[in-house]
């Protein structure tokens, strides 16, 4: 199979130069720390908990595209698909630390959690005070009673939006860190995926999908879902995402949620909101109350093709958070 | 008193090491199809940054004892490799440096202690145990053949856990990965060896080749 097309230079240069564009992007909001592949903001107030937020990159905007007002504080950049390392992390913590300790909040993947794990310890060392939030949404990786073991999917974006609001406002690391537990507590998502994506430097699809099959719950780097199938129409698989997002945590009649449907890259926007029909009938008639819709593009994995659906269940804290006015390059909101 | 022909000076040392990162990164599209096959296919380009990274770090500034120059290869690794794969190998390096401070020549003990040292800390920080399909099926009977081999020489160490650690690959064939990206795979990680495994026993390998030449 011939390798996909993709607009590129030297495919060894895409993330340092993914960044270089990245920061252009921003308008001054953000800058680029000399030697590290980590961005972080130019407007810090001298007196905040910190938020630093990262992971592998190649899902842009994901997570160097949420860096600004009420979002995160600064972003470590990993490779492609590939988590930051503890120097990189480290150094982008000690650039946006305020003296008031520092929360990490990442996707639960083993490389993340590793590498934010030692720079955790390097700071320690050094007397500041960091604690960790994984966010753990995708249902489709293990079953409810090994949420440790659920990777972070497109809930990251729900989880930076809260958390960023809640750094800003909030006086201390322990109640910073209380609201982003909150928050992942009340989060679930499901992907399916219509076709691969690739990695630039390799040109190879990251997995091999029939032109006629679909997988459900299938991870943001390909990782194996829960079923394959034959392709099928809209209202179906919204039908087969919604059961197993809504039966997990469970969602009932009367919660008020945030719905998100995420783009993995390639899929219309005229899906995506055919979809969304779909998935409205379906809570309306179980009675959740929307609060708020996103549908667009967050986390992607390349080219691939499909979408996620994420539901959080709100009270009037999280609501506040999330509908605080946020400013960056990948989620504004007035 | 360990045969004086049978050990590695600090210059020797380093030329090992880089030895065994010019020979990693030839094999970057081997590991980048086996990773292609149960994970995400980054596994060959990561390693590739890595060595690439070390051999870079070891010809700036040329690592003044063996200690230093284990470390530097664990620290260009982290730094480099990134992913799961540079926090593993970069911790097997640089703890595994450790014990080695102020040792002039690397003897077939020395060798069993640094890959002793270095699969506690990785098994410390992966959380990980033998048997989940990861480099641990590969690194953890290389350092018990080490250590049994540590007797004769480093050249039987090193070539004992080579041996090891290729069978460690082939016996991941047969497990079930229950971590890291091939765990939701589940059964349908069976036939394939382990990226990370194969990484450890190409390393390992290019010792053996590197030792059995010098």
């Amino acid at each position: 199979m011939a390798n996909p097309k993709k607009v590129l230079n030297d495919p060894k240069q895409v993330v340092a130069e993914m960044i270089d564009g990245l920061v252009l992007a921003n308008d001054g909001r953000v800058r680029k720390l000399p030697n590290h592949a980590a961005i972080v903001r130019t407007d810090l107030p001298d007196s905040k908990v910190a938020l630093l937020i990262g992971g592998g990159s190649g899902h842009e905007p994901l997570f160097h595209g949420f860096v600004g007002r009420n979002m995160g504080d600064g972003a470590a950049c990993g490779q492609v698909f590939a988590a930051p390392s503890p120097d990189i992390i480290y150094e982008a913590a000690k650039v946006v630390h305020r003296g008031k300790g520092i929360l990490f909040l990442y996707g639960n993947y083993a490389g993340d959690n590793m590498n934010f794990d030692i720079a955790a310890e390097m700071l320690e060392d050094d007397g500041i005070d960091v604690r960790t939030v994984r966010v753990t949404d995708d249902v489709a990786a293990a079953p409810p009673e090994r949420t440790h073991d659920r990777r972070g999917i497109a809930g990251d974006i729900y989880m930076i939006k809260i958390a960023g609001g809640a750094a800003s406002e909030l006086d201390t690391l322990d109640e910073v860190e209380r609201v982003a537990r909150k928050a992942v507590a009340n989060v679930r998502s499901i992907g399916v995926a219509v076709a691969a994506g690739s990695i630039p430097e390799t040109g190879k699809l990251t997995f091999e999908l029939a032109d006629d099959e679909i997988e459900i719950g299938m991870g943001a780097h390909g990782e194996a879902g829960v079923s394959r199938q034959k392709m099928k129409s809209a209202d179906a698989i919204a039908d087969e995402l919604m059961e197993k997002v809504l039966s997990d945590l469970p969602f009932r009649a009367g919660d008020e949620v945030a719905l998100m449907i995420n783009n993995l890259g390639a899929t219309t926007m005229m899906e995506m909101l055919i979809v969304n029909r779909r998935i409205r009938q379906i809570l309306d008639s179980q009675g959740i109350k929307v609060h708020r819709s996103d549908v667009g593009t967050w986390l992607t994995v390349q080219e691939m093709a499909g979408f996620s659906v994420t539901l959080m269940r709100l009270d009037d804290e999280l609501k506040r958070y999330l509908d605080m006015p946020a400013e960056s390059l990948g989620y504004s909101r007035m | 008193m360990p045969d004086m022909s049978d050990t590695l000076d600090l210059d020797a040392t380093i030329n090992m090491l880089k030895f065994v990162s010019r020979s990693v990164i030839d094999q970057t599209d081997l590991l980048t199809d086996a990773d292609l096959a149960i994970g995400d296919g980054d596994h060959g380009i990561g390693m590739r940054r890595g060595f690439e990274g070390a051999l870079e770090a070891m010809d700036a500034t040329p690592p003044d004892s063996i200690e230093n120059a284990l470390k530097t290869v664990g620290t260009a690794i982290m730094s480099k490799t990134g992913g799961a794969a540079g926090a593993i190998f970069g911790t097997l390096f640089r703890a595994g440096s450790k014990p080695l401070a102020g040792r002039d020549v690397l003897d077939g003990e020395g060798f069993a202690t640094f890959l002793d040292t270095g699969l506690e800390a990785v098994l410390k920080r992966g959380g990980v145990t033998e048997g989940q399909k990861t480099m641990i099926d590969a690194i953890a009977p290389a350092a018990r053949a080490a250590r049994r081999g540590a007797d004769a020489g480093l050249r039987q160490a090193i070539a004992a856990a080579a041996a090891a650690s290729q069978q460690g690959v082939e016996a991941t064939r047969d497990m079930i990965a229950t971590t890291g990206k091939a765990r939701s795979l589940g059964e349908r990680s069976l036939g394939h060896p382990d990226p990370g495994a194969i990484s450890v026993s190409l390393i390992l390998k290019a010792m053996q080749d590197f030792t059995a030449g010098a």
